[in-house]
């Protein structure tokens, strides 16, 4: 009795000793992913001189300062990259959104001869990597004296065969039933579309509007192709040219200050629709 | 019927127009470039077609420098990256207590700016006369004298590059993984713990090959992504990545249409369909790999 007794503590011990290793293995990741995100704020608060006298960074600071972020937006435009990569992200994503709910509902809905075909085909431009084709677009869009405006930056990246993939799956499990109902009534295809489909699908909506503005906030190759103009900079070429330009010395403090303001629109878009941008990468969404 | 039939294609037009001028007429006109020799984007004329663009590239020590680079990089960060985040799965999904919490900070990396946080870690890992660096002192602890990650000697360089693209590509692994974990039946494991099997039993006769198809996915995906790998090298050495020695095949391409060695889309479309002969290949050779070892139930 007494033996057993001990076994089983012995074996609970050990359970508890695993499980403590198990969480001391996920904390380690965690901070791992942290630690970059604290540090860029933490050096953002430091002062240039204190940043600097640190040999041996602190990983704290007693005299916070908000001199960075003042430098950020007057030393350099950033409220500039901001404000155009808010309207290139807004008219990107709302013409993408007007191309492709049409197409999901042509695709789930009407019946048309060669729709699978199209289908298809649409499909198979998925397969194509986008090094391919931004060649020719460069040409395309310089040829047409489109480079350093919006119209140049939006047009190619509007359509998302993905996306119009996704929302033909939702679609399309909307029950018949409620289409010939809104026929009987003499309800038209684009009324049932705005009235019925779209309110009912409105979480994969929902996520594939915020998959596709983390997409526009965060690319970088399309636009550093398509603009050498200071005035039509997005974030991610801001960046780069802050780090390579900006602030006269190495300003490290008052850089890690604007990468705090670039990122921060995205943290917290993913802390609120957190559920549904998983939910839609779990699917699918590749980065880049 | 003849009406809603000239519908259907009305609601298509947008993205037919869209995706015909943005995707399959330069699909076309890749090909032409490639092989047009000595493109002029100015005059729009070229003297010749044939294969010349290829031999140059073939030739080009740029070309060969990121074609190597971006072998190293695939060959290191893909068996890495998916391995830890198998690891990191099956450890989150032996807890309950904060799982939601963890799983929300790992997704973290995905949806920010790859530029802005590799700029951090450019931070952590660079000498500059006034401190060695985070990561160097923490080495040094260690007995380590402190390297030179950022300009220095090409092996630190590139792990740099390794591990910050570790650490971006996590993010969709744990989530992919997490919800493939999620997916194997309970029944499963219950009938296998009254059977008395060994923990190590039930994951490989039971939990490996029922994510099997996952992992696959997410090694074929890994591939493709490690490489086009580019702007997180940029994140950490600037735009100049010739003068890096990190330079990617993307990165070529793209400097070759673009910047101060730039104005050659005949170059740069045959490096774009280098790239893409690579990638097909390395996508069917796992097709055909998987065919015999994944268990699809």
């Amino acid at each position: 009795m007494k033996n057993s007794n001990s076994l089983k503590k012995s074996n609970i011990t050990r359970k508890a000793l695993r499980k403590g290793a198990v969480y001391v293995f996920l904390s380690i990741w965690a901070i791992a992913v942290l630690f970059p995100f604290y540090y860029m704020l933490l050096t953002s608060f430091k002062s240039y001189s204190s940043y600097n006298s640190e040999f041996v960074p602190k990983l704290y600071t007693s005299a916070p300062t908000l001199e960075n972020y003042i430098n950020a937006f007057k030393a350099v435009p950033l409220a500039d990259y901001f404000l155009n990569t808010v309207i290139f992200t807004i008219a990107t994503t709302f013409i993408m959104l007007c191309v492709i709910i049409p197409a999901a509902f042509a695709f789930s809905r009407l019946e048309f001869k060669g729709k699978s075909l199209v289908f298809t085909l649409f499909l198979a431009l998925m397969m194509i990597p986008n090094e391919l084709v931004v060649i020719t677009n460069f040409v395309s869009i310089t040829e047409l004296g489109l480079r350093n405006t919006f119209t140049g930056l939006v047009l190619p990246s509007v359509t998302s065969v993905f996306y119009i993939y996704l929302l033909k799956e939702s679609f399309e499990q909307i029950p018949d039933e409620l289409y010939y109902a809104a026929k009987v009534d003499g309800t038209s295809d684009f009324k049932y579309l705005c009235r019925v489909m779209l309110p009912i699908c409105r979480p994969t909506v929902i996520t594939v509007t915020v998959l596709k503005v983390i997409e526009c906030w965060n690319s970088y190759v399309w636009p550093r192709l398509i603009t050498d103009n200071e005035a039509y900079y997005l974030v991610s070429n801001g960046i780069q040219e802050i780090r390579e330009n900006g602030f006269g010395r190495e300003n490290i403090p008052a850089m890690m200050a604007s990468v705090v303001v670039i990122s921060l629109p995205l943290i917290v878009v993913f802390l609120i629709f957190r559920k549904k941008i998983m939910e839609g990468v779990a699917r699918g969404g590749l980065k880049g | 019927m003849e009406k809603s039939k000239s519908k259907a294609w009305l609601y298509l037009l947008p993205a037919i127009i869209f995706l015909g001028a943005f995707m399959v007429y330069p699909l076309i006109d890749v090909f032409i470039y490639s092989f047009e020799e000595g493109y002029n984007s100015a005059s729009q004329s070229y003297f010749g077609t044939g294969t010349y663009n290829y031999l140059y590239i073939l030739h080009d020590p740029y070309f060969l420098m990121a074609l190597k680079n971006t072998f190293i990089l695939v060959l290191v960060t893909v068996p890495l990256s998916t391995l830890l985040s198998l690891l990191i799965s099956l450890a989150l999904a032996s807890v309950k207590k904060i799982r939601g919490l963890f799983q929300t900070v790992y997704f973290l990396p995905y949806v920010t700016n790859t530029l802005a946080v590799g700029m951090v870690f450019m931070i952590l890992f660079k000498k500059t006369p006034y401190t060695e660096g985070l990561v160097n002192i923490i080495l040094s602890f260690f007995g380590q004298a402190p390297i030179d990650f950022i300009t220095g000697p090409y092996w630190a360089k590139m792990l740099v590059l390794c591990v910050y693209t570790v650490w971006v590509v996590m993010p969709f692994k744990i989530l992919v993984l997490t919800s493939a974990l999620a997916s194997v039946k309970e029944e499963y494991y219950s009938a296998a713990r009254v059977d008395g099997t060994t923990s190590f039993r039930i994951f490989t006769k039971i939990t490996l090959p029922m994510i099997s198809p996952m992992i696959f996915y997410l090694v074929i995906t890994g591939f493709i992504g490690a490489f086009k790998a580019y702007s997180d090298a940029v994140a950490i050495f600037g735009t100049d990545l010739n003068a890096a020695e990190m330079n990617t095949i993307v990165g070529y391409i793209y400097d070759m249409l673009y910047g101060n060695s730039g104005g050659y889309p005949s170059y740069a479309s045959a490096a774009a369909i280098v790239l893409f002969v690579i990638v097909l290949t390395i996508t069917v050779i796992n097709l055909l790999v998987r065919k015999k070892h994944v268990f699809n139930g």
